[in-house]
């Protein structure tokens, strides 16, 4: 059966996460070392050896994201993540940088390592590159990827294959995507903060809720309209051609319909977003997967909820899994 | 476990506007001392919600259900105030229906999901508002808990007829006890 790999944000919604039977949860420190850097969000070193103590007891297991890029000021930040994690018992490392994928194989030679999405590696070669230098046991598939092209990149690689199934769809080429930068000065890939939200505003106009980001206006909504993150992805432009959402509008992905043929392609893990998301979230998702999981392996019909509720903009699609566009 | 082949859950119900309107004349001082208490007990019971809250543990909250002729200013320090209109100046303002309100507290919706399906309104400080979302969802909160300590001698069967009313509610909008 393929794992269910699901997101923590807090030590209370690793514990929902494991009660929902989540097969692994990946979580960060509460710094700038991973991808989801967010005020009251994330682990202290404490709370770490915790919650792998508590997963370990539960038969689970933790991975921790150390997934920003380090910079070069200040790399021992990252280095001593990667120490820390490792010694707190941590059954894999998700890495996006090089350099600390490096430090990481020499310092922790036997320390399991993942090449996390934000490492954008999305071919049979550069997944290779990761495998033979670093000892990559799991590379993370970017969200761009159909299920044609995952399972040919999964016959052609000697690392497992993890594929995001539910959350959050990035549809930029993630770890190289400046938006976030560009209106701010913070980035997922630098301060783990895509949209940080020191710098959104939400106002209440006549015409809905405004949402802003570091001074651009990114959307309004109407009073009944479903809304998404303020994020520039997701924005609604005017232009030229006219006005809408230009990049992709505010929706999740969710691949429940696809377990089948991700399974036939022989990915190995299935990955829930929203290490970001509350405890309500985590219970609901990983239940749901978890459900759905069981009924494909006992070729059962799932009838299961929906789960629109949690959805960006109460709207889901399958993204690039079913390609139709190209 | 709740059952998974269950409907997704709807909206949690609303104070009807006659009751709210028959609440108006009602005191604010002794809800404001009952009130107080139990967050006074709630940040001694769960100090790494000061933690969670870091740079933002000296924001004042503007807390306003939209169904009640009242709202809240709360502070960490802790300090909570019951107010006719929320004041000017405060660092951030939360706006849903009481329900809401309360299942927030106790960790039984997500905050992003009310946003998105425009359940809960955000103003202010957005960056003071997530830290709070997220150390009060990582503290789960039990309310009838917390409640029932005002009752003294009485809190056990005060605490059975809260989580009665919570399961009715509850009940009533199609959530499970998913959260629990």
């Amino acid at each position: 059966m393929m794992e269910l790999i699901c997101p923590a944000g807090t030590p209370a919604a690793l514990k929902s996460a494991i009660d929902a039977g989540a097969d692994a949860i990946y979580c960060g420190f509460n710094d700038e070392t991973n991808a989801r850097n967010f005020p009251g969000l994330n682990f202290s070193r404490d709370e770490l050896r915790k919650g792998i103590a508590l997963a370990h007891g539960r038969g689970a297991k933790i991975l921790v994201a150390i997934n920003t890029f380090p910079r070069a000021s200040a790399v021992d930040i990252w280095h001593r993540a990667v120490d820390d994690a490792a010694s707190a018992g941590a059954d894999a490392l998700i890495l996006a940088d090089i350099g600390l994928m490096d430090y990481a194989a020499r310092r922790h030679p036997n320390q399991r390592l993942h090449v996390s999405v934000q490492a954008a590696a999305a071919n049979p070669d550069a997944i290779a590159f990761y495998a033979e230098n670093f000892g990559a046991r799991r590379v993370v598939l970017p969200r761009v990827l159909s299920v044609p092209e995952i399972a040919e990149i999964t016959r052609e690689s000697a690392c497992e294959t993890e594929v995001f199934v539910f959350g959050g769809l990035c549809v930029m080429a993630e770890g190289r995507c400046s938006l976030s930068s560009y209106a701010t000065g913070k980035s997922p890939n630098m301060q783990g903060v895509c949209s940080p939200p020191s710098h959104v505003t939400y106002e209440q106009t006549a015409e809905g809720t405004k949402s802003s980001l570091g001074g651009f206006t990114i959307n309004r909504f109407g009073s009944s309209e479903p809304a998404g993150y303020p994020t520039l992805c997701k924005g609604r432009f005017s232009t030229a051609q006219g006005a809408g959402y230009i990049f992709e509008d505010p929706v999740s992905l969710d691949a429940t319909t696809l377990l089948k043929g991700l399974r036939d392609a022989g990915v190995t893990a299935l990955k829930i977003e929203g290490r970001q998301r509350g405890r309500a979230y985590v219970e609901s998702v990983v239940r749901h997967f978890r459900h759905a999981l069981a009924a494909l392996e006992s070729g059962s019909e799932a009838e299961i909820a929906s789960l629109k509720p949690f959805t960006e903009g109460q709207a889901s699609t399958v993204g690039a899994y079913r390609k139709t566009w190209r | 476990m709740n059952d998974p082949s269950a409907a997704s859950p709807g909206p949690l119900p609303t104070i009807p506007p006659l009751v709210a309107l028959a609440m108006r004349p009602l005191p604010l001082l002794p809800l404001q001392l009952a009130l107080g208490g139990v967050l006074q007990r709630i940040y001694r019971r769960n100090p790494a919600i000061f933690d969670r809250l870091g740079d933002h543990a000296r924001a004042r909250f503007g807390i306003k259900p939209i169904d009640l002729p009242f709202a809240f200013v709360v502070e960490a320090r802790p300090r909570l105030s019951v107010v006719r209109d929320l004041p000017r100046g405060l660092d951030a303002r939360i706006s849903a229906s009481l329900a809401n309100l309360l299942a927030l507290l106790e960790g039984r919706v997500d905050g992003d999901a009310l946003m998105f399906s425009r359940e809960l309104v955000v103003e202010g400080d957005v960056e003071a508002v997530l830290a709070l979302r997220n150390a009060i969802d990582d503290a789960q909160l039990d309310l009838a808990e917390e409640l029932s300590s005002l009752f003294g001698p009485l809190g056990a069967p005060a605490r059975r007829a809260f989580e009665a009313t919570r399961g009715r509610v509850i009940a009533s909008s199609g959530h499970g006890e998913q959260s629990r």
